[in-house]
């Protein structure tokens, strides 16, 4: 048993979940008799042997960044903030929707306004459930799984029913955006062999600083880790739980919205008909467990996922193995961050660990860093 | 269309699409009752309703009619086999109940359609041969009125369900089994001062909801989409979610709540062959069960509805 600090254990558990979920992954290719040393080197090698491989891994990183923030600002709150989709999906549609109705305003006022916008749509969405929170104490777990496909149906009704046809291609399709509400800059993406990086990862480098300072530096953030902590606490030394509830769900909701805005005014420059919730939801939500709510882990795991699904597209080509590897190692993963505690049992810490402080403590539930308690309804 | 015609229409077709539902939703109300807050229902379906259709596609000619009904059997104990990842995480490792549940729902799809690419090389299955048609029960489609709209080309597997469904009420609120399954939901520390075995309890609990879940997925793959691919489970889970908490954690009132959004599934797909419900917009009746869930949640505050102990790790002092 090794002897480690907690501090190193913080570091250690994420490495070694993500060094089982690639040996998850890596049995599952053996049993189907496929390689997979040939799978993982050539799936690092397209995502990050090229240009183009690399600006297409940091385009792809960039709305996981802000989903991930997102559910992180959530969860320092103790809530689940599992409606990411829905409202990356509102942030995306409202974004695009702005910019084609206003072809002709100044690229100076149209693009943030499209991006604040967004980042307002996603907002709303995200308060819904933080007002039910707050007001009638309703499960945000269920309100947010609830939302997403209220979201999904009206976006889908919007789009066909309620925006005018001259904005669409057809049906599902809205037409591409003008250059004025664009996050696409041509010489970044010629300088990364024409991918489709944009201006939304320095949106996203931005957000990443901002989600610190206000976490770390600022009475508001301050008050919504405290009421994670600790509602109790919080409300004996005069903070409003109810009014911290609702702040941590407009931003977490605000932030997934600007994933929807980065998706459709830097990737795919339109809107089309979703079928099923926006993976950049779910992928975000992995990103900030994998992450364990820090700036800096966000960042890195955003990288690496970007790195799995980018370099599963060449894997696919390449070794002729199914992309759906990826997201099985994706989710080993973090299935291994959730049962931590049984890799924490490997190590013993060195003195007697002067742990975060619980969660709500109730006596049964153990307390888990990355997120809150299941379902108190 | 007659007012039998109308009936016997909207009847069958919501008995189709609340039968997943039904059999996911009671699943539901088992976890939940045991204390484990269980979100990866729809992985769980999804799970099942590959295996089934696997299952079908193989033995079509083996089994011929009998396929669907053993290809439930197979999605069921495949469902069991998957939720034994939820039991082992929640229960003994002490994982977060809607992390757990949410790694199900993002290991379903791509396991399913990773397995799907290394069998068949292509990205979603045939469309399987045998499937659930419609049923008529004979003598009882005879009776005027009643048979044509409830027995006359029905859905068995829905009666199935609803028979299923007051057996599992039975179970859990009038055999022993039941109660101390509820106890571990509501009070885990004193179950286990009575002597309950409370790791047992929340084990039983969970694979039963692995095993009805699997059986609704492989419900909706042999009755409704007839094959398997990324976008066969999109939503039911969550759905049947929703339907467990409209019937208040209740083994019947999950099933009349299944019912009621397997109505409102139907009315946004068949809607435009009916008179009045054609002037409605389809959005409205894609949102409602969601809309209702939440309606449902705000006004039951304060009345405690779910299981006390749901979502809460129990872990026995030594």
């Amino acid at each position: 048993m090794l002897k480690v600090t907690p501090k190193t254990k913080k570091i250690l558990v994420p490495l070694i979940s993500i060094f089982a979920g690639f040996l998850v992954g890596a049995l599952i290719m053996l049993i189907w008799s496929y390689n997979p040393f040939e799978a993982y080197s050539s799936m690092f090698s397209s995502a990050l042997g090229n240009m183009n491989g690399i600006g297409e891994t940091i385009r792809e990183a960039t709305p996981l960044i802000f989903t991930a923030i997102g559910f992180a600002i959530a969860s320092s709150a103790g809530f689940f903030n599992i409606g990411l989709p829905g409202q990356a999906q509102a942030g995306w549609l409202t974004s695009i929707w702005i910019v084609l109705a206003n072809p002709n305003m100044p690229k100076v006022i149209l693009l943030p306004l499209a991006v604040i916008a967004g980042a307002l749509a996603g907002a709303a969405v995200a308060g819904v459930a933080g007002w039910l929170r707050a007001q009638f104490g309703t499960n945000e777990v269920i309100t947010t799984i609830m939302l997403n496909y209220i979201v999904l149906y009206s976006c889908q009704y919007l789009m066909q029913q309620v925006m005018s046809s001259k904005l669409r291609i057809d049906t599902d399709t809205t037409k591409t955006i003008t250059a004025n509400g664009s996050l696409k800059i041509d010489w970044l993406s010629s300088m990364f062999g024409d991918s489709r990086i944009n201006a939304g990862i320095f949106l996203a480098l931005i957000g990443v600083f901002i989600y610190w300072y206000l976490m770390k530096k600022t009475t508001t953030g301050f008050e919504i880790r405290s009421v994670g902590a600790n509602p109790y606490a919080s409300r004996y030394a005069g903070m409003s739980t109810k009014k911290n509830i609702i702040y941590s769900m407009l931003l977490s909701g605000g932030f997934a919205g600007l994933g929807g805005v980065v998706q459709g005014l830097g990737t795919y420059q339109n809107y089309f008909t979703q079928t099923t919730s926006l993976d950049i939801g779910w992928d975000g939500l992995s990103v900030a467990l994998l992450g364990g709510g820090t700036a800096i882990g966000i960042l890195l795991a955003a990288i690496l996922f970007s790195i799995l699904k980018i370099g599963g597209l060449g894997m696919q080509t390449i070794a002729g193995i199914p992309y759906e590897i990826v997201s099985i190692v994706i989710a080993a993963i973090i299935f291994f961050v959730a049962i931590q505690y049984v890799i924490g049992l490997l190590f013993k810490s060195r003195k007697a660990s002067v742990e975060e402080p619980e969660q709500k403590t109730d006596g049964t539930n153990t307390a888990n860093t990355t997120s809150t308690e299941g379902g108190q309804r | 269309m007659n007012l039998v015609g109308i009936l016997s229409l909207l009847v069958s077709s919501t008995f189709v699409y609340s039968t997943p539902l039904v059999f996911t939703a009671l699943g539901g109300v088992y976890s939940e009752n045991s204390g484990i807050t269980n979100v990866g229902l729809e992985g769980i379906m999804t799970m099942g309703a590959f295996s089934s259709v696997v299952f079908n596609l193989t033995f079509a000619s083996t089994f011929g009619k009998l396929t669907p009904w053993l290809g439930l059997l197979v999605g069921g104990v495949v469902g069991l086999l998957f939720s034994l990842l939820h039991a082992v995480a929640t229960i003994n490792f002490h994982a977060d109940h809607v992390i757990s549940g949410t790694v199900l729902n993002l290991m379903a799809p791509p396991l399913g359609v990773f397995l799907v690419k290394a069998i068949y090389d292509k990205g979603q299955t045939e469309n399987i041969t045998q499937s659930f048609g419609y049923f008529s029960f004979p003598g009882l489609a005879d009776i005027p009125v009643i048979g044509p709209i409830l027995f006359k080309n029905t859905s068995a597997p829905a009666w199935v369900a609803i028979i299923v469904s007051i057996i599992l009420w039975w179970v859990l609120y009038k055999t022993r089994f039941g109660l101390r399954l509820r106890a571990c939901g509501e009070n885990p520390q004193a179950a286990d001062t009575m002597g309950v075995n409370v790791y047992g309890m929340r084990y039983a609990g969970v694979l039963i909801s692995g095993f009805l879940g699997g059986i609704g997925g492989a419900v909706f793959a042999q009755a409704i989409s007839g094959n398997f691919s990324i976008s066969t489970i999109v939503g039911q889970g969550f759905m049947a979610l929703a339907a467990m908490i409209f019937g208040k954690w209740n083994p019947i009132g999950a099933m009349l709540a299944s019912l009621f959004f397997g109505f409102a599934q139907s009315i946004s797909i068949i809607g435009n062959q009916l008179p009045f419900f054609n002037h409605i917009p389809s959005v409205y009746m894609q949102i409602a069960p969601y809309v209702i869930t939440i309606v449902i949640l705000v006004l039951f505050f304060g009345k405690s509805v779910a299981p006390a102990a749901d979502g809460q790790n129990y872990i026995k002092s030594k």
